[in-house]
């Protein structure tokens, strides 16, 4: 559609520049309270401009924590946590969803459709509804304060299957056939002809549970007890909840922004394969 | 290269029997066109030779070995797919060289057969590219060439020209009939385009409803159809089929007052029939001539090189297609006198269809 009308343009213009206003000003001013001190936080009006303290502030976060008041480890490490978590989360979801997909949709076996719904109606029982039984499950097994208790739990994913099998759903079917032609057996498919097919798919899905691990909050709350392990996302509200003390809203900020550096990174490296993940038709 | 072999092929999906016993002897080298409708089987057929459908019951061989119970990878051939099936991710390098690949040949002949099957099919500048950058024809041609580097003992094509538009499809027709003169494999093609399969086999079978009406050569099967199927699905416009009855004497056949000389056996005399007779086997004739009929034209379709007359035979409501010369100017509403050879006549049993 080419058009010509000014006044058209200048308040689309006005209402996208508005809207990008209302989501960066919070992210503005998180920023701006992350470079005063401690002081300018609690006197009076927030500064609207950036302060002296940048490079201190988020040193001091980074490697030495809040300090004692607070029961938080240093961030660096915090977010260690989380990354691991994230990657482990994302890269484990996928690894079994892909396969279990594959499963479902190019083998006959009984009850193939029984396993599928199965898989499929796990979907209504998000983390914080099976949270109980499944941090009994975790405690029996040793598995709290570690990794592995902070990842595996969450690592089966009903909907990366389902995204999986609607993929290989639209793979024809004579791929398949001529490979088994050719000579290439069900993993030779799978490693030579599925997975770079499932590229765009699986750089989309691993963006989506990399953000889900990262965000996670209430189960590495639940696991955790030892500071080794806390994860960022949990470690700010502890931050916050600080007894006898004003919290240091300063070095808090400084946290928030470090806690949303990576899920940005992942995002912005891997934007074009997401997109084309999402909306790809071509095969 | 090898002979194949289907011995009494039947196939039943959850009982319901869809295949009813096939069988062919396909010689060493030969072409063959397994032929029909939509839904007859002839795919089914197809993919229980390259082992993708179980077979219920009968024996596929194959180089004299029965390969009913061997994978698609052990029994010697190659498919070439109507979608093409080319792996997208990879180049045409790749998709001609990874069956080759899987079985482990040296990097060398893999080379250098690819390199062969390239030159043979004009695909040389093309080897690094991507399916997605070729034309329907270049993709079609690999997927050729990846049956070709196999050095298979046969050749199956499951329709392989369909996704082409129709200028292409005579040019790729030509190309895989020359293709099969120069490397001389066995192939078995299937098709539902009867100028396909007239032009490429040496044998056709004929297949409608789970069943081979008829195997033969494409002109014997044009001439001497062995069903009212056959008749009518083989040639264009199709075959008239005019319901009929033999004279007690045998040596004619009547429809509603049109006497037509014919020849067949005495003990035939008197029996209904249909009387098959080819749009282009019948000529003007004078009235006076013996057997000839009048044709009331209805309405006329001018080709060219050829005139269609539609019409009804006399004042009998049985309606008639004649191929008349391009140079003949009708019109409709025209009477025709016409006369058509007895020995171009087709007589099916009234029945059965069976040719008598």
């Amino acid at each position: 559609m080419v058009e010509n009308r000014p006044w058209l343009t200048f308040a689309s213009h006005a209402v996208l520049v508005l809207g990008l206003l209302i989501v960066v000003f919070p992210v503005y001013m998180t920023f701006v309270a992350s470079t005063h001190d401690q002081a300018a936080m609690l006197s009076g009006p927030v500064p609207l401009l950036p302060g002296r303290f940048l490079v201190e502030n988020y040193a001091t976060v980074l490697f030495s924590g809040l300090g004692a008041s607070s029961s938080a480890p240093p961030v660096a490490l915090m977010m260690f946590n989380s990354l691991v978590m994230a990657v482990a989360i994302a890269l484990g979801k996928i690894a079994i969803s892909i396969i279990a997909a594959y499963a479902v949709v190019y083998f006959k076996f009984p009850f193939r459709m029984t396993f599928f719904w199965m898989i499929f109606i796990t979907l209504m029982l998000p983390v914080e509804v099976r949270i109980l039984p499944t941090y009994e499950v975790v405690a029996n097994l040793g598995l709290l304060n570690s990794y592995a208790g902070l990842t595996i739990p969450l690592i089966a994913s009903a909907t990366a299957t389902f995204l999986f099998r609607q993929f290989f759903l639209t793979v024809p079917d004579e791929l398949a056939e001529a490979a088994r032609i050719d000579g290439a057996g069900p993993l030779r498919f799978f490693r030579d002809v599925l997975l770079p097919l499932s590229r765009t798919s699986i750089a989309a899905l691993f963006v989506i549970q990399f953000i889900y691990g990262w965000n996670q909050y209430l189960w590495p709350l639940l696991v955790t007890t030892n500071e080794d392990y806390y994860t960022v996302v949990m470690g700010i509200s502890r931050m916050v909840n600080v007894v006898d003390a004003a919290a240091k809203w300063n070095l808090v900020m400084a946290v928030t922004l470090l806690a949303m550096v990576p899920p940005v990174i992942v995002v912005v490296v891997m934007q074009r394969q997401f997109v084309k993940g999402l909306v790809e038709t071509e095969k | 290269m090898a002979s194949v072999s289907l011995r009494g092929i039947r196939k039943s999906y959850d009982g319901l029997e869809v295949i009813h016993g096939v069988d062919c002897e396909i010689r060493d080298g030969e072409f063959i066109v397994i032929l029909g409708p939509s839904g007859c089987g002839k795919s089914t057929l197809l993919r229980m030779i390259a082992g993708l459908e179980a077979i219920t019951g009968g024996e596929i061989a194959i180089g004299g070995r029965v390969v009913n119970r061997l994978e698609p990878k052990d029994r010697d051939i190659a498919m070439v797919f109507q979608n093409y099936a080319l792996y997208p991710h990879m180049s045409v390098y790749d998709n001609m060289s990874y069956g080759l690949r899987i079985r482990g040949m040296p990097k060398a002949e893999i080379e250098a057969r690819v390199r062969k099957a390239a030159s043979i099919l004009e695909l040389g500048d093309f080897l690094q590219r991507k399916p997605r950058q070729l034309s329907g024809g270049q993709r079609q041609r690999v997927a050729m060439g990846r049956a070709i580097v196999r050095e298979p003992a046969a050749f199956l094509f499951d329709e392989p020209l369909s996704n082409l538009d129709a200028k292409l499809r005579v040019q790729m027709r030509i190309e895989i009939k020359r293709l099969h003169q120069t490397i001389g494999t066995t192939s078995v093609y299937v098709t539902h385009d009867q100028v396909e399969a007239m032009t490429l086999g040496d044998r056709l079978i004929v297949m409608n409803a789970g069943r081979a009406e008829q195997i033969g050569g494409p002109i014997e099967v044009y001439e001497r159809p062995s069903t009212t199927f056959v008749a009518g699905f083989i040639g264009s416009p199709a075959m008239n089929m005019l319901p009929a009855r033999l004279a007690a004497d045998a040596r004619s056949v009547e429809l509603d007052g049109v006497r037509l000389p014919v020849n067949v056996s005495a003990e035939q005399a008197g029996r209904s029939v249909v009387l098959g007779i080819r749009p282009e086997h019948v000529a003007l004739g004078g009235a006076a001539e013996a057997g000839a009929f009048p044709l009331k034209v209805d309405f006329v379709e001018a080709l060219g090189a050829d005139t269609l007359a539609h019409g009804y035979l006399g004042a009998s409501p049985a309606q008639l297609t004649v191929r008349l010369p391009g140079s003949m100017r009708v019109a409709a509403g025209d009477t025709l006198s016409l006369v058509a050879p007895p020995e171009r006549l087709h007589l099916f049993d009234g029945a059965t269809g069976a040719r008598l």
